[in-house]
């Protein structure tokens, strides 16, 4: 697809052509969310829908083809975004995001019992991943070894989870697999998001005592709602006070924030993707992809 | 004892939590000490356990705290041990979202249904199953609990009621001697089992009346609710002991009727609770308590007259609560009583064509009262039948005027009352 056989859609908005978000649907859920949603901005009387994907880069493809007015994406799909627009001569930018995908943490975790004290004792060993396209159980995991002097598939073998590959890690199924490797001796590490640790071990997947966290990643943020320079800032400023006025205490968006898990939007910032920034660039993950769009 | 954390300030509190890991408790503590801090204020969390930091970071982070980390502060104030000796593992300020969660939240009336208030007219649908007195967040679904208005439902003795079925729970394993030894003619034998299978349909149908209503109870009136349950299971009792009455010299029930069963059908097409609760516990099962008592005192073996016995007892409490909760009602709505006249006269309309109670129990009570085909007996029988039906009339137009009817209309509305007895 290029620039020619596309066009930029009219945006501004309207009853007619609703600001239009797109989202991935990696749970049944996300319908709920994204229905509510609507509900509470179209009561603001912000004229919004929203569009299902089934993974981030035909998201990204399609909001570079003008056919969505903002795309709530991973932090992949943010760079995806990014890098997709700056080859095309177009610029995006991070609007909200919530405090959740704020200073985020990957740790990698080994049996208690393993010998395994330092990074450097990885050497030789099994690490296991979520999927392919996970930053919290893979890239950024993969990347803090690597700025260690440990080189994926060279100082060790890597095993990868890959579950629902193209929605880029929201399933927690790849990392629980992987987590279950590990407990099952198949494997001598495990990476996986840090609060997920705590939650593996309430659920029984990490019996008590029996993981120790090895190492863990500089804080690193997760989604934000990226959009394109096509969006004025007035609309886009609309939109972004709307999402930072819903608050925890309103009972009608309460619900909606618990399934999206987080207590409060946040200004959206770009400071906290370097070290995925730096995998990306280490391990060429999404340079096919790139150069395929281009 | 406060400590000055340099640019943190000071913690509002300081909690050590030694060697106790967040993966075994350690949340709890730290729960409890930022709900005794105001929002925005700060607890200093020490500690030894080394998957702390890691825990604490996701924990605070999906529980809307936020976190200053020891390499954010001053060397001094990031090297003061905790109250234990543990060194500092973070600053925890204390997020808005606990407070908002619960702001709003609405108490679901008061506990004791003996104090004013407790009980409100019509809770709100949103007060759902939550047990009265609890704080009910804001945005709880809400469920369509139809009947949910106090006036219809409420009665002071409900609770006493309640407590007297509790302890009056029989087992008919233990309560009844089924290996008893009697003999009765064949003929007999036959008329009980044909009044057993009248008795367990009218059981049955005083089974599921209540049962669909119950569902539809609002549980603030979780009284109401416990003791329609339980007299559900009276009648599941009763069903069981008739049943098995009728079976211990038989292999099959006796016969049931047409007639019989369409009186029945209109109290379950009553849609209306009080309606219901109206022509069967009061009137239905008024007239039912009569023939129980005349089963107990003239059915001719002893496993008949000690089942009638227990189930008489079960169905006074049960025509207790329908009188009360009533008697309630209409005082506090004086049409009620009007409404109440005109839902026997549609039965009875509804009814006209019907044969009315069926031959076969008519005969097999009068021969269970006579207990032989003597002639002297059969008088005898006849007579007590006759006084059964006389009873019931008397006990029907009792309670209509204890509901506030007038003797005469008492009495045409006893008339009125289905000849199927139920």
């Amino acid at each position: 697809m290029t620039n020619d056989t596309e066009q930029v859609m009219n945006l501004k908005i309207n009853k007619e052509k609703p600001f239009l978000v797109g989202a991935v649907a990696y749970d049944a859920k996300v319908v709920t969310i994204w229905e509510g949603f609507k509900e509470y901005f179209r009561e603001r009387d912000f004229p919004f829908d929203f569009v299902l994907f089934s993974n981030y880069e035909t998201q990204v493809e399609s909001h570079l083809a003008g056919r969505l007015h903002a795309a709530w994406n991973s932090p992949l799909a943010w760079i995806e975004a990014r890098r997709l627009a700056e080859r095309r001569g177009r610029q995006a930018r991070a609007g909200v995001m919530r405090d959740t995908d704020q200073d985020l943490t990957s740790v990698i975790i080994v049996r208690s019992d393993s010998g395994i004290n330092t990074v450097a004792d990885l050497k030789g060993k099994t690490v296991a991943t979520g999927a392919l396209d996970s930053p919290q159980a893979t890239l950024i995991p993969l990347m803090h070894l690597h700025s260690q002097g440990l080189e994926p598939g060279r100082d060790f073998e890597v095993r990868r989870f890959d579950i629902m590959v193209g929605k880029h890690g929201d399933h927690v199924g790849g990392e629980r697999d992987a987590v279950e490797a590990l407990m099952g001796g198949e494997v001598d590490a495990a990476c996986i998001l840090d609060a997920n640790h705590l939650v593996f071990g309430k659920e029984g997947t990490i019996m008590q005592g029996a993981s120790r966290i090895l190492t863990q990643s500089a804080p690193f943020d997760h989604c934000n709602f990226t959009l394109l320079e096509d969006v004025d800032t007035e609309t886009e400023a609309r939109f972004s006070q709307i999402l930072l006025g819903m608050s925890y205490d309103d009972p009608k968006v309460r619900p909606l924030l618990d399934l999206e898990g987080l207590k409060q939007w946040k200004e959206g910032r770009t400071t906290g993707y370097t070290q995925l920034e730096q995998a990306c660039d280490t391990f060429g993950v999404i340079d096919p992809w790139l150069d395929a769009n281009a | 004892m406060s400590t000055d954390l340099g640019v943190a300030g000071t913690p509002a509190k300081q909690l050590d939590l030694h060697s106790l890991g967040f993966d075994r408790g350690g949340h709890l503590l730290l729960k409890r000490d930022l709900g005794l801090v105001p929002v925005g204020a700060t607890v200093a969390v020490y500690g030894s356990d080394e998957a702390l930091p890691v825990h604490l970071r996701g924990w605070c982070r999906q529980q809307g705290h936020a976190v200053t980390w020891p390499s954010e502060l001053g060397e001094e104030a990031r090297s003061q041990p905790g109250p234990q000796g543990s060194p500092l593992v973070a600053l925890v300020r204390r997020g808005a979202a606990q407070v908002g969660r619960w702001r709003e939240a609405e108490k679901s009336g008061g506990a004791d249904p003996k104090q004013e208030g407790s009980l409100v007219e019509q809770p709100p649908a949103f007060w759902g199953v939550a047990g009265r007195s609890a704080t009910v967040e804001r945005g709880a679904p809400e469920w369509d609990f139809s009947l949910n208005e106090r006036d219809e439902l409420w009665a002071e003795e409900v609770p006493r009621i309640y407590n007297q079925a509790l302890a009056a729970q029989w087992d008919p394993n233990t309560a009844v001697d089924w290996d008893e030894p009697f003999e009765l003619p064949e003929e007999v034998e036959d008329a009980v089992v044909q009044v057993m299978t009248y008795l367990i349909e009218n059981e049955m149908a005083a089974l599921v009346v209540p049962s669909k209503f119950l569902a539809q109870i609002h549980p603030h009136f979780r009284e109401v609710m416990q003791l329609l349950a339980i007299q559900a299971a009276d009648e599941a009792r009763h069903v069981e002991v008739f049943t098995r009455r009728g079976l211990l010299k038989r292999d099959e029930l006796g016969l049931s009727t047409a007639g019989g069963q369409e009186s029945l059908k209109t109290l379950y097409d009553e849609a209306d609770f009080a309606m219901a609760s109206f022509l069967l516990s009061v009137l239905g099962e008024g007239s039912f308590l009569s023939l129980l008592r005349f089963l107990r005192d003239h059915a001719p073996d002893p496993i008949t007259r000690r089942i009638s016995h227990l189930a008489a007892q079960d169905e006074a409490r049960h025509v207790a609560f329908g009188m009360a909760h009533l008697r309630r009602h209409v005082t506090l709505d004086p049409t009620m009583r009007e409404k109440l006249a005109t839902a026997i006269r549609q039965r009875h309309a509804a009814l006209e064509h019907t044969a009315g109670l069926n031959e076969e129990v008519f005969d097999a009570l009068l021969l269970l009262a006579a207990g032989s085909w003597e002639i002297d007996a059969l008088d005898e029988g006849y007579r007590k039948v006759l006084e059964l039906k006389e009873d019931m009339d008397q006990s029907r137009r009792r309670r209509l005027e204890q509901l506030g009817f007038t003797p005469d209309d008492a009495a045409e509305l006893s008339a009125m009352h289905t000849r199927n007895f139920m």
